[in-house]
């Protein structure tokens, strides 16, 4: 293939450069023009081949320019990064014109063609997507069924929390040593309190608002906030049960790992939901969403338990002999030498593990909390929005995206850095 | 002695509080139900199950037990998975070596991919395939056809079914065929140790497995025909199409969401397992004479595939258990019809659930094991 396609070429190397461009620059305005402003120019070739046009042109421009140097930084950053063979020459043709292809249509509807006025379905009488229906029902996709004059509550907890779990940079340099201690207990216990009295409500002169009223994206946030810094100490008890040298607490811990491990998260909600009454006494009432935090953690805290276990192992041997030979006990030894510098290593683990709790949570929707597919759910199915469900989706995996693909980054950047310090 | 007691103590506790949650559950359980007047047994599976599925693989209909649902559903859940590893197998790899090109657009692409895929929530892909893109197919009448034979409508992928005669013997010539192949495979290893030959047996292999059934047709009496989907009006404005197999809706978003997310991390497990095979072991083997094929045969490939298959598996056993989605967009798989149906018509939730998550734990815990004896095998012995 290469052999016979170089025969066609010319000698002279700035006759191929212009024959090259020439037909490289002819394809890719077909394409575009079609695309853009629906004209054809190569509409008027028989059948199939006014599809493949443009592809054909395109490859035998690309094998004209493709030479070894040529002294233009242009067309030689081009043969080196898409144009190396024909195989290459081909698929970079193919991308190119699928995204030039797929632009327009999506353009169109997402922006020029789409509506954002008004606040009816009727205001929405483009072609294009109807935002308009996302502006109206933002506050329930963000907030759920919580009363609208009562929004300030739950923002101002957040913004609480997230204030407090920044407190620990301030912390003087005596204070240091109590870092773990608040992150790992007070903090937990403050954001609780926070959560509870703020956005449940029902003292300090502020409504009572039910647990059935929480929902859309800010019930994402509680749910996994929650999760995480419960599952945290639970699963390294476990992390360290697993690696003792008891059997009988070895043997539980890889018992409750593996179980966890084994069975799918639906499935452990669908227990917390019809199972776990029955296990409690007749009187005992348990809201359904602590049911539903419980169960979410004790599933991960079997993740995370496999993650600090990773950390553990790769310590060093000398480092657990140091210790020892210093005459540490086994509390002593892990929390002073082998914890610090263990969860030091499993950070970009835990991320990657929170990453994965939140994508988990628009779960809990199958258990009839409206976390914000679960709002989507009702948006969708409500008589005066019907049919917009692809916008509504679309929003979501928007917004999740954007959260969960900086948390991915960020989880990234910091796997990078411990790399380098070790 | 002190010892001891520092070695038994810590033991006794944690047994002592296993035993005490235990306990705890298992007396309030049984308060409960017989306040309610539930009692504990697995004597419903036998009962008849009096609800429809909308999508099996055996034939099942209201009259038979419980049981029979369960197999039937639990069919369905194997199959999501099925069909969902072939496919993000096939997706992943390619996209796995496509961020390793050295084309630019390529490797941007494939990046992206993997970064807008994964970062979605497999529950919102679902529903997206689901109530947004499927709904937007025509109707069964202005259903353009796919490949000629195929519909792709909004009540779900009308593909046409095959009917075999003398089936049996058609298969018996495809197994004559494999034992064939794996024969050669050890004879050709066996002349290549004793004379340095090798034989092509790649080649042999594909003559075998397509010469061997071709006879079956032309000799064996094996006949293929194919029963292509038709148009068929039910009442005025609805139609159908009849004959040959339709996908339902349900069963094409839970493999499209399913396979789309888990290859991402199928891409990211080749990418890995490739780049982590250092360049001297491809210059080592270039400079003993090897040919380009043999080196990703014989050097590379056995060594990426030893990073590359355990990672892979868990995210195989991953798509399974997430196959549980299936529940949230009313597919038949486990989930739904057992914990979901068959939970409210009897109440028995505590062995209900029980069963279902011992089902997902056992798959999981022999795919575990089967793991692990494949990690032994593959390790490297050191000397």
């Amino acid at each position: 293939m290469n052999l016979s396609l170089n025969r066609i070429k010319s000698q002279n190397q700035m006759t191929n450069i212009y024959i090259g461009s020439a037909l490289l620059i002819l394809s890719i305005l077909d394409v575009f023009l079609n695309s853009f402003f629906r004209i054809n120019i190569s509409g008027s070739l028989p059948g199939n081949l006014s599809i493949f046009f443009p592809l054909i042109l395109g490859f035998l421009g690309l094998s004209y320019l493709r030479m070894e140097y040529s002294g233009y930084k242009f067309l030689d950053s081009l043969n080196k990064n898409v144009n190396t063979t024909n195989f290459n020459a081909f698929l970079t043709l193919f991308i190119t014109f699928a995204i030039l292809k797929a632009f327009p249509p999506a353009l169109s509807w997402m922006v020029l063609d789409a509506n954002i006025s008004g606040d009816t379905k009727e205001a929405c009488t483009g072609t294009g997507a109807c935002w308009t229906y996302i502006k109206v029902w933002f506050k329930r996709f963000m907030y759920g069924m919580y009363p609208n004059e009562l929004h300030w509550r739950i923002n101002s907890a957040f913004l609480l929390v997230i204030g407090l779990g920044f407190v620990g940079y301030f912390f003087k340099e005596n204070l240091k040593k109590y870092l773990a201690l608040y992150y790992v207990i007070i903090y937990p216990i403050i954001a609780f309190l926070i959560i509870y009295y703020l956005i449940s409500g029902g003292s300090f002169g502020l409504v009572w608002v039910e647990t059935g009223a929480w929902g859309g994206l800010s019930l994402t946030f509680i749910v996994s906030f929650f999760c995480l810094i419960f599952c945290f100490p639970l699963g390294m008890i476990l992390a360290l049960g697993r690696r003792s040298n008891l059997p009988a607490i070895r043997y539980i811990s890889v018992g409750y790992i593996e179980f966890w491990r084994g069975v799918p998260l639906i499935t452990v909600l669908f227990m917390s939901s019809v199972m776990f009454p029955m296990f409690l006494p007749e009187d005992f009432f348990m809201d359904k969403l602590v049911r539903v935090i419980i169960a979410i953690t004790l599933f991960e805290a079997a993740y995370c338990a496999e993650v600090i276990r990773g950390g553990l192992q790769a310590l060093p041997r000398g480092q657990y002999d140091a210790a020892k030979s210093l005459g540490m006990g086994y509390w002593k030894m892990h929390i002073f030498v082998i914890l610090p510098q263990a969860l030091k290593l499993v950070i970009p683990g835990i991320a990657n593990t929170f990453l994965a709790l939140v994508k988990d949570t628009p779960l809990i929707f199958v258990v009839g909390l409206a976390e914000i597919a679960g709002m989507l759910a009702l948006a969708k199915t409500n008589p005066k929005w019907l049919g917009f469900a692809m916008e509504g989706y679309i929003f979501a995996a928007i917004i999740f995206w954007i959260i969960c693909y900086a948390m991915s980054k960020y989880s990234y950047n910091l796997e990078e850095k411990y790399k380098t310090e070790r | 002695m002190n010892n001891k007691i520092k070695r038994i103590l810590p033991q006794l506790l944690t047994i002592l509080f296993v035993v005490f949650v235990f306990g705890f559950f298992t007396i309030n359980a049984q308060v409960n139900m017989d306040n309610r007047g539930i009692d504990f047994g697995f004597g419903f599976l036998s009962q008849e199950a009096s609800f429809d599925m909308q999508f099996t693989l055996l034939d099942y209909d209201g009259q038979d037990s419980y049981f029979w649902a369960y197999v039937v559903a639990l069919l369905n859940t194997l199959l999501v998975s099925f069909l969902g590893i072939i496919i993000c197998t096939i997706l992943g790899v390619i996209i796995g070596i496509a961020r390793l090109s050295q084309n630019f657009l390529i490797k941007n692409s494939a990046a992206w991919y993997v970064e807008f895929f994964r970062n979605i929530p497999l529950l919102l892909q679902i529903f997206f395939w689901y109530y947004a893109a499927l709904r937007a197919l025509p109707l069964p009448e202005n259903a353009e056809p796919w490949f000629g034979v195929t519909y792709m409508t909004i009540k779900g992928y009308y593909i046409p079914s095959m009917i075999w005669e003398n089936l049996n013997v058609f298969m018996s010539c495809l197994i004559a065929a494999i034992v064939g192949i794996i024969f050669i495979r050890i004879y050709a290893k066996k002349i290549q140790e004793k004379e340095g030959k090798q034989l092509p047996v790649f080649y042999i292999s594909l003559a075998l497995i397509t010469i061997l059934p071709l006879l079956s047709f032309l000799i064996g009496g094996v006949t293929l025909d194919f029963e292509i989907p038709v148009l068929k009006q039910l009442a005025k404005t609805s139609f159908i199409y009849e004959g040959g197999i339709s996908l339902p809706p349900e069963l094409i978003a839970l493999v499209l969401a399913l396979s789309l997310y888990t290859s991402t991390f199928v891409a990211e497990c080749v990418r890995a397992g490739i780049q982590g095979i250092s360049k001297g072991q491809k210059e080592a083997a270039a400079s003993v004479g090897l040919t380009p094929n043999q080196i990703l045969k014989l050097v590379i490939m056995p060594q990426a595939l030893r990073i590359i298959i355990p990672p892979t598996t868990n995210q195989y056993l991953n798509l399974t258990k997430n196959s549980s989605l299936a529940a949230a967009i009313a597919y038949p798989d486990l989930v739904l019809v057992f914990a979901g149906t068959a939970l409210m018509q009897t109440g028995k939730a505590i062995e209900i659930v029980g069963i279902t998550m011992l089902t997902y734990l056992s798959i999981s815990l022999a795919i575990a094991a089967l793991m692990n004896w494949y990690n032994k095998r593959i390790e490297i012995k050191e000397k």
